[in-house]
């Protein structure tokens, strides 16, 4: 193991629910800035784990530790915040795309003002669409606003969920460019779950394969999914 | 007609229950006619009636002739069943039946108890149990409806409260919207009855009052005392319940347990 500390290391993580291993010892260490594709066949295993990351379920055994500190030490909400998550579907809450960008930093007591909301919605290429109501979004729109909803709380790791599975192709391409742009540009550390190897070798430097919730292979995106 | 003939009340009553139930069998045999078949449904429900209220009356009959401490032993046994079926319709959340009987217990309870202390529910035995019963089985639906549309809208929202924990929200944030229309769906009849009182439907309280021979105007304004109260006791049950089935909904590390089925 090596002793330098990384933004989020696990180790042996594991999730079963009756008896089915979801995840099962994944050991992984991600250094800062890195973007890692999670691939694999269709089954239980990468969603379960980037839930786990957010802790929006609990490991049945292992450890995840967030720069060297074991995150079970870490308040749930504080986590949350640091870890960010956009999941496959937007979720929007009901109301206008401000009062959803707004929704993160005001549960730690945070009001953005009206230029940071622009700032954000510039970011995912939404300027002026802050009064929008959320209902009359389409599907890439919707799914920029869960990206600049996520983006609102400043997380230092960005956890993407298939973000652009349920969009049609064009806006596929789209909002992937747009998620690329933004890791970039902030250089984030980001996990990107994606069935598609094309778009893992497009928007990440690693990759982690896993199967039937295990991991089976790790390294540069070329070397492990080919060129 | 039959008081004509029959002096004795109890066997004056077991002769109108032969003939409601000649009444209740005639209408079987006529469905019978039309090929809908419910005549052992519709025996065997009438045969197990008859014996269920019968031993009730019974039951009632030895509470009411008994000390006061037995009355609140019933209304107290009367809250725990109540809580048992209320929390059968909440299969499937946690500790329901816990949930179940300290909403019953908190709203039905303060409810007869601040009542009884006011002397608007009579302390007698014979007042007390029959309008905490209704009390106390208003607030059984009430919590049960209430924890069963709370499930529903948190099955049904599942995404937008994973979306809103992730975001780094307290639980109870996330399902203040769930809370409120478990609530307020769980009073829709409790305020129709309100509404209707008088116009659609005369209660059995009144009805019972006015065929035992009390002032018609005063049994109406005592019907409407118990319907007011019936609202307060079901809608502090609602609040109370659905409050405490929020904490129940999430662990303690703050992850949604109400989870149909296991994502990808």
């Amino acid at each position: 193991m090596s002793s330098e500390v990384h933004l989020l290391r696990t180790e042996n993580l594991s999730h079963r629910v009756d008896g089915t291993s979801l995840v099962d010892r994944v050991s992984v260490e991600i250094p800062a800035g890195d973007v890692v594709a999670v691939v694999g066949p269709s089954g239980p295993g990468k969603s379960s784990f980037l839930r786990l990351l957010n802790r929006l379920d609990e490991p049945t055994g292992g450890m995840v530790f967030l720069e060297g500190v074991d995150y079970r030490e870490i308040p749930p909400q504080e986590l949350r915040r640091r870890v960010g998550m956009v999941m496959q579907s937007p979720y929007l809450f009901p109301g206008t795309v401000a009062d959803n960008l707004r929704f993160g930093p005001r549960q730690r007591g945070k009001d953005l003002s009206r230029e940071d909301i622009e700032q954000l919605l510039a970011r995912v290429n939404l300027s002026g669409y802050a009064d929008r109501d959320v209902g009359k979004l389409s599907g890439g729109e919707a799914q920029r606003v869960s990206l600049a909803r996520t983006l609102a709380n400043e997380p230092e790791i960005l956890l993407l969920d298939e973000p652009t599975s349920s969009l049609d192709e064009n806006t596929q391409q789209d909002v992937e460019q747009l998620i690329c742009d933004i890791i970039r540009d902030g250089g984030l550390t980001a996990l990107i779950v994606t069935h598609d190897k094309d778009q893992a070798r497009r928007v990440a430097q690693q990759a982690m394969v896993m199967e039937s919730g295990r991991m089976v292979d790790l390294g540069p995106v070329k070397e492990v999914l080919g060129v | 007609m039959f008081d004509q003939f029959f002096q004795e009340p109890r066997i004056l009553g077991i002769v109108q229950a032969a003939v409601a139930a000649a009444l209740a069998l005639g209408v079987v045999i006529l469905a019978r006619y039309r090929e809908i078949h419910v005549e052992k449904d519709a025996a065997i429900a009438l045969v197990r009636g008859a014996v269920q209220v019968v031993a009730v009356g019974s039951v009632l009959l030895l509470l009411l002739q008994g000390p006061q401490w037995l009355g609140i032993l019933t209304l107290l046994a009367m809250m725990v069943a109540a809580a048992t079926i209320a929390a059968r319709r909440a299969k499937g959340l946690p500790n329901a039946f816990w949930v179940s009987l300290l909403g019953i217990g908190f709203g039905a309870g303060l409810v007869i108890v601040s009542m009884t202390w006011l002397g608007v529910i009579d302390a007698a035995l014979n007042s007390l149990i029959p309008v905490g019963s209704m009390l106390i089985a208003n607030a059984m639906n009430s919590s049960a409806l209430a924890l069963d549309r709370f499930r529903g809208e948190v099955e049904s929202h599942v995404g937008q409260i994973e979306a809103a924990l992730a975001l780094g929200a307290e639980p109870k944030n996330t399902v203040t919207p769930y809370v409120q229309a478990a609530v307020q769906s769980s009073l829709i009849p409790r305020i129709d009855s309100l509404r209707s009182l008088g116009i659609v439907w005369i209660p059995g309280l009144m009805a019972g009052m006015v065929l035992s021979g009390e002032d018609p105007v005063y049994a109406a304004i005592y019907q409407f005392v118990v319907i007011a109260m019936i609202f307060a006791a079901a809608g502090l049950t609602s609040v109370v319940s659905t409050l405490l089935i929020r904490s129940q909904a999430f662990s303690p590390v703050q992850q949604l347990r109400l989870r149909p089925g296991l994502g990808e």
